[in-house]
C-alpha cells in the first residue's frame, strides 16, 4: 500500500538531510507507529505521501501512485484516497460538526444525495450521533478529535494518516481515540500514525518503525516505543 | 451541489471583507463609469463629424467692389474666379450668392435678435461663393489657392470652428480615458488585494480542500467568482452613473443643445448598448487579475 524505495530528503534551507536514504513497505491494512524524536523525519515522511512534498531521491508509490513522478493535476486523485488527522484538529470554527465533515466531501464534487446519507453513518461510527448540529467549540477535544477522524475516513480512504492524534488529549480519552484508529483499521484500512505517546505504542504492540535523524533505525513487527526510553 | 457550495463560498467570502468589497466595487464602477464616458464622446464625435462635414462649405468672400457692382457674377475677376473654383478638382458644387441673398440670409439666421438685423446694412454683407468640397477635410487648398487673389476679401473656412469644437471633446475623451487607466490599476490592484486577504482569512479551510483532495479549480473558483462578483457590480454602478449623469446633469446643461440638434444628444439607447460592453470588460478584467493573482501569490 505504502512503499518508499531509498529516499531522501533535503530542504533547500538546511544542508542535512531530512530523511535519509529510507526505504519502507508498509503493507494493506497494516497499523504502523512511526516514531522517533522531533526533527527526525516523521512530519517529512507524511508529507511526502501527500505530495506536500518530493523527494530529492529515490520513489514513493502509495496505492497504485507514483507519488513522486505524477503530474500536479492528478495529486487531488492521491489526497481523496488518503485521510488525514492531526494534533490540532483542524475543524471549521463556524461550521457544525455535521457541516464539517460534508465539507469534505462537498469540495471533492460528491452528489448531495450521497452527502446526506453517509455523514450520519460516519458519525455513528465515531461515536457522535445526536452531536450532529454542534459547534466545534462545544465539543471536548476528545470529541473534535472524533470529528476529525470522522472527516478523514468519511470517503473511505485506503490510507489513514495521523500526525500525533493524541498530543492534546488526556490518556483516557487518548485511548478512546486509539480504540477508535483500531476500528477503522479493521475495516481494512491502512493506518499510519506518528506519535511521541509511550504509553499507547507500548500497549498496542503493533509494528513501530522509529527514525532518527532521517534514518531508519529500527523497525519491529510487533514493537514498544523502546527501552529505556 | 457543486454550484450551490461555490455560491455560498462567495457569499460568506463578500461578507467578511466588506469594507474592501466595497472599495472594489467603487473603483471599479468610476474607473468603467470614465471609461464609458470615453466612448460615448468618440461615438458622439464620430456622430457630429458626420452630420457637420456633409454641410461644411467654404466661403469665398469677395470685395466690396465686386459685391455692389456686379450682381450676377456676370464680369471680371468675379466669373473667372467662379470658374476657376468650378474646375478645381475635389471641388462639389459653386453657389454665388450676392450681397442682396446675403443680408436675407444673414436675418434669417438672426430672426430672433432684431436689434442685431437693425444695426447691420446690408452694405457690410459681401458677396460670396460658397463651395462644397468632395472631401470637407481638404478645405486648406481653396484658402490657400484663393487667399489674396484679385477680387477676393478672404476666405472663411467652416472646418476651422469645427476643428476646435472637435479638439475639445477629443480632450474630453483623451482625459477620460487617461483616468480611466488610472483608476483601472487602483481597481486592479484592489481585487488583487482583496483576494490575497480573503485566502488569507479562509486558509484554514483551503488547506482542508487541498488535503482532502479537492482539485485546484475548485479550491480557486470562489475567490475568482468573488473577484467577478465585485467587478460586475462595479460595472452596474458604473451603468447607473452613467444614467444619472444624462438625465440630471447633460439634460439639464445641454438640453438645448440637443434639442435644437446643435451636439448630437446622448441617448438611453447608447448608454443601454455600452452596458453589456462594460459589463464585460469588469468580468474579463476581475477574473484575469484574480487568476493572474492566485497563480502568482496565493499558493492554495
Amino acid at each position: 500500500m505504502i512503499r518508499l524505495e531509498h529516499v531522501s530528503k533535503v530542504y533547500k534551507t538546511s544542508s542535512r538531510p531530512a530523511l535519509d536514504n529510507v526505504s519502507v513497505e508498509i503493507a494493506k491494512g497494516e497499523f504502523v507507529f512511526l516514531i522517533g524524536p522531533s526533527g527526525s523525519g516523521k512530519s517529512t515522511f507524511l508529507r511526502l505521501l501527500l505530495r506536500e512534498e518530493v523527494p530529492s531521491k529515490g520513489r514513493v508509490y502509495v496505492s497504485n501512485f507514483d507519488v513522486a513522478k505524477m503530474s500536479r493535476r492528478r495529486v487531488p486523485r492521491l489526497r481523496q484516497s488518503i485521510g488525514c488527522v492531526f494534533q490540532d484538529f483542524r475543524l471549521l470554527t463556524a461550521k457544525t460538526v455535521a457541516e464539517n465533515v460534508a465539507f469534505a466531501l462537498e469540495v471533492i464534487g460528491k452528489p448531495r444525495n450521497t452527502i446526506v446519507k453517509v455523514v450520519p453513518e460516519v458519525l455513528q461510527l465515531v461515536g457522535l450521533d445526536g452531536k450532529a448540529d454542534r459547534m466545534p467549540h462545544e465539543l471536548s477535544g476528545g470529541e473534535q478529535q472524533r470529528v476529525a477522524i470522522a472527516r478523514a475516513f468519511v470517503n473511505r480512504p485506503l490510507v489513514l494518516l495521523a500526525d500525533e492524534p493524541t498530543g492534546n488529549l488526556d490518556p483516557d480519552t487518548s485511548q478512546d481515540i486509539m480504540l477508535l484508529l483500531e476500528r477503522i483499521n479493521r475495516t481494512g484500512t491502512t493506518v499510519l500514525m506518528a506519535t511521541h505517546d509511550h504509553s499507547i505504542v507500548d500497549s498496542m504492540r503493533r509494528r513501530v518503525v522509529e527514525l532518527d535523524n532521517g534514518r531508519i533505525i529500527r523497525d519491529d513487527a510487533r514493537g514498544v516505543y523502546g527501552v529505556g526510553r | 451541489m457543486r454550484t450551490s457550495f461555490v455560491f455560498s463560498e462567495v457569499v460568506t467570502g463578500l461578507r467578511r471583507n466588506v469594507t474592501m468589497t466595497i472599495a472594489m466595487v467603487l473603483t471599479t464602477a468610476i474607473s468603467l463609469f470614465l471609461f464609458g464616458v470615453g466612448l460615448l464622446v468618440v461615438n458622439m464625435v464620430g456622430k457630429m463629424q458626420d452630420d457637420y462635414l456633409g454641410q461644411l462649405e467654404v466661403a469665398v468672400m469677395l470685395t466690396n467692389d465686386i459685391s455692389s457692382n456686379d450682381k450676377d457674377c456676370t464680369q471680371e475677376p468675379c466669373r473667372g474666379l467662379r470658374t476657376d473654383l468650378e474646375t478645381m478638382s475635389g471641388v462639389d458644387t459653386v453657389v454665388f450668392e450676392n450681397r442682396e441673398k446675403g443680408y436675407e440670409r444673414f436675418q434669417k439666421i438672426f430672426e430672433a435678435q432684431p436689434e442685431l438685423v437693425k444695426l447691420a446694412r446690408p452694405e457690410a454683407i459681401p458677396a460670396m461663393f460658397r463651395v462644397k468640397l468632395e472631401d470637407p477635410e481638404r478645405s486648406d487648398v481653396i484658402v490657400q489657392e484663393f487667399n489674396g487673389k484679385a477680387g477676393v476679401k478672404n476666405v472663411d473656412d467652416q472646418s476651422q470652428d469645427l476643428d476646435r469644437l472637435f479638439g475639445f471633446l477629443n480632450g474630453v475623451r483623451d482625459a477620460a480615458l487617461a483616468l480611466a487607466l488610472l483608476q483601472a490599476a487602483a481597481a486592479l490592484l484592489l481585487i488583487s488585494n482583496t483576494i490575497q486577504v480573503s485566502a488569507f482569512t479562509r486558509r484554514t479551510e483551503v488547506g482542508i480542500m487541498r488535503l482532502v483532495g479537492a482539485t485546484r479549480w475548485y479550491t480557486q473558483l470562489p475567490f475568482l467568482i468573488e473577484a467577478v462578483v465585485a467587478g460586475v457590480i462595479g460595472a452596474i454602478a458604473a451603468i447607473g452613473l452613467l444614467v444619472v449623469t444624462k438625465v440630471f446633469l447633460l439634460n439639464r446643461v445641454l438640453g438645448e443643445l440637443f434639442s435644437s440638434n446643435i451636439i448630437p444628444e446622448v441617448s438611453m439607447v447608447e448608454i443601454l448598448f455600452l452596458a453589456p460592453v462594460l459589463v464585460g470588460v469588469a468580468i474579463l478584467i476581475s477574473a484575469l487579475t484574480g487568476y493572474v493573482t492566485l497563480r502568482l501569490y496565493v499558493r492554495l
